[in-house]
Formats: structure tokens, sequence, C-alpha cells
């Protein structure tokens, strides 16, 4: 697995080929969408050895949406860890794409007073009908 | 990540398409003149997109195109625009949200208006994020809501679902730090929401509320959802990136999730001789 991997010679690949990590996936997915030429010229790595163990950077890369770096942890010739060391976050569309994940509902049936809410959503709120609202309430104290 | 925020904090409320709009702002320009500035730059919006969209102004080009007066082909960019997402939301709901709603009088015309709210209020949470870098910013139209978080040692908006039967309480909250929760309901205005093929009032659901990583098309498959009675159920369970939570007739509620979106939407990228030319 090692010398095939040496061959291909890319970050990249060793990762797509080793990790299971969503989060990673879906970076290094978007970044081989972004550029592919630019994703080729990561730094070749585990030279020569038959199995190989320790930590390797890949260079940054600059990719049409921002910069892309990644860092794994081999030992005995098995990826253990990959992480983005570096990854576009500059704009709101990066965040999206890099961070979206279904929230959950994390409360159910509450009484309205002091549970740190910010915001309600409910059935659109007339101009009137919001003097009573909740909303109207937080607005006024955070004024 | 905190479960308390420290950082200042400044809300405004704005009342504009007969609706108040609430803006939080939290950060630490968030009670200076650099907040308020980026505020009123978002209000100033709000009220030119309702000059564009009101069918209650007769004088909007909404309404020019609904009396005959204005080629639709003639109208503002972002009247152009908008039509093209709301055919859109009209495929990816099965026709169950359309902007062409049989008024009245059974004829048909152009009403945007169930897309423009959330389109807008997208837009200036987007624009005011951009405008304050290292801050939170969120907005509340009429209780559709748009957030997006800058900064990474607060915690994400905790957003309450109202109860419809009892809007003092809340059924539950969601914590997001970007993105959108829409709810679509007659508690606020009544039967208003109407099944596009008769022009009827739909009246199966309490509430539907969805939340996604867009406001604009949360509140797209709300409504749709609202129209279309309790067998939006089935369609909002596969609704991958969104979380729904319907109130249903009689008072019981259903929790629905799609697939984490993991996919990004990205197109392809073309040939390294024709990137650079601000394709997305």
């Amino acid at each position: 697995m090692v010398t095939r991997q040496k061959e291909e010679g890319s970050v990249r690949r060793i990762v797509m080929a080793g990790v299971g990590t969503t989060a990673l996936l879906v970076l290094l997915l978007r970044f081989d969408a972004s550029n592919r030429d630019a994703s080729a010229e990561a730094a070749p790595i585990a030279k020569g050895t038959a199995t190989v163990s320790g930590t390797f950077t890949g260079d940054a890369v600059p990719t049409r949406h921002g910069q892309v770096q990644v860092r794994i942890v081999i030992e005995n010739g098995r990826i253990t860890k990959a992480e983005a060391i570096d990854y576009p976050r500059n704009n709101h569309k990066d965040q999206e794409i890099n961070s979206w994940v279904v929230p959950k509902l994390e409360q159910a049936t509450l009484d309205t007073n002091g549970t740190g809410i910010d915001s309600y959503s409910g059935a659109t709120v007339t101009s009137e009908g919001y003097q009573q609202s909740l909303q109207s309430a937080l607005d006024q104290a955070a004024k | 990540m905190p479960a308390t925020c420290d950082q200042p904090r400044r809300a405004w409320v704005e009342h504009v398409m007969s609706m108040p709009v609430s803006i939080h702002v939290r950060g630490p320009l968030a009670r200076e003149g650099a907040a308020d500035l980026a505020v009123r730059a978002a209000v100033a919006e709000l009220h030119r997109t309702e000059e564009l969209f009101s069918v209650f102004r007769p004088d909007s080009e909404v309404s020019r195109i609904r009396s005959g007066a204005l080629d639709p082909a003639d109208a503002d960019p972002l009247v152009l625009e908008v039509a093209a997402l709301c055919r859109r939301a009209r495929e990816i709901t099965d026709g169950w949200f359309d902007a062409d709603l049989p008024g009245p009088d059974g004829v048909r015309r152009f009403n945007p208006t169930g897309l423009v709210k959330g389109w807008v209020t997208e837009r200036v949470t987007d624009r005011l994020s951009e405008a304050l870098p290292d801050h939170d910013v969120l907005v509340n139209a009429g209780g559709d809501i748009a957030v997006r978080c800058r900064r990474t040692d607060t915690p994400g908006w905790s957003l309450g679902i109202e109860d419809p039967a009892d809007r003092g309480r809340v059924l539950a909250t969601v914590r997001l730090r970007t993105g959108g929760m829409a709810t679509s309901g007659t508690a606020a205005r009544g039967a208003h929401i109407v099944d596009p093929a008769t022009g009827i009032p739909a009246t199966g659901l309490r509430s539907v509320t969805v939340v996604g990583p867009r406001l604009l098309w949360a509140d797209v498959q709300a409504t749709a959802a609202f129209a279309r009675g309790e067998a939006c159920c089935e369609h909002l369970g596969r609704l991958d990136g969104h979380l729904s939570f319907v109130v249903l007739g009689d008072g019981s509620t259903r929790t629905l999730r799609g697939a984490d979106r993991v996919t990004p939407r990205f197109p392809r990228a073309r040939p390294a001789t024709s990137q650079g030319e601000g394709q997305h």
C-alpha cells in the first residue's frame, strides 16, 4: 500500500485512500473541485522505505478559494490521523460548505423565561402583533 | 465553545413590509458607530426592496408587472433574479410553492412575496456580516431568521420555535451559527398560505419550521410544506441538509432530518485556462 502511495506521490491521494473522516473528505473533495492542478503540487511523501512512521505535512496549496494544507500521521504504514491545518474560511460560502451539519433540536417544551434564547421563530408576526411577542421583549433588552 | 457570550451586543428593530425586523449584532463594535452604520445600510436595503416588490404599492415594479403596465423583460435585475428563484422554488417543491397565485378573481398573477422575505433577509444578513468582520449577526424578519457567526469564541445563536397554540411558549430550540430558520403557520396572521393549485387556504397543519444552510430555501420549503399538509413530512424527511419540525393539526409534533450535507455544491473545476472568471 505504501509503495503504491509513493508512486502516486500526493498527500491528497493518500488521504483519500486511507481516511474516512467525513469533514476532511468534504474539504478534499472541495479542494479537488476547486483546482485540480494545484492538488498535484502537494509534496510527495513516504519516500523509500517499506513501512513508514511519522508526521507529514503537505505543502500549503493555493486554490482558487483559498489556501489548503493537510497534515497526516502515519504509523507503520497506516494513516492514523489526518487533519486540515489550513483551509479556506475567509468568506461565508466557505464556512458554510466546510462546516454545515444539520443541527439538532436541543430542548423541548420550555418555559420562555430566562432560557438563553436569542431569537424566536414562528408564523409571520405583523407589526401590530409585535408588541406582544417574545421577540419584542428580547429586542428591548438588547437595545 | 463557551455556552455564554460575553461580547457586547445590540439590537435594532425596524418595521418594513408591515412586519417587524429585528437585527442583533454581537462583537467588540456592536455598540459603536460602525455597527450602527452597517445596520442603517441593511435597513435601507430592506426599504428599497419593499419599494420594488410590494404588491400593496401600485407604483412598485411587481405591481406594474401584475397590472400589465411593465413588461417583465424590462424589470429591474433584482426582480428578474427573484422571478428566476421563484421558478426554481416551484421545481424543488413539486409545485407546492408557486409565485403565480390565483387571486380572489381566479386570475393568476405574479406574486413573489412568499419568497422575497427570506431572500432579502438572507441578503442583508450577508451584507451585514461582510461589513462587520469578527462579529456575529442575526436578522429576524417577522419570525424568519438568518444568522452568520464570524467570531470563533461565541456559541451559536439559540433559536426558539414558538408553540403555535401558545405563542408565549417554546416547543424546541436549535443552535445555529450560519444558516436560516423559517416557520410557516397561521398563528399570527390567520390562514394566508394557499394551495397553489386551488387558491384555497391551507389549514391542515398548525406550523412547519425548517432549518437549513440558507434562509431563502428553508423559507420556501416551510411555505410549501404548510400548503402541502401532513404529506409534507415525507418530503421534509428526504430534504438533505435540513432539519424540520412540524406541528400537526392535532398538536402532535414530528421532527424530520435529511442527511448532513457532505457534498460540496461546487461545479467541477473548469480547465485551468478558463479559471478566475468569477465562476461559482
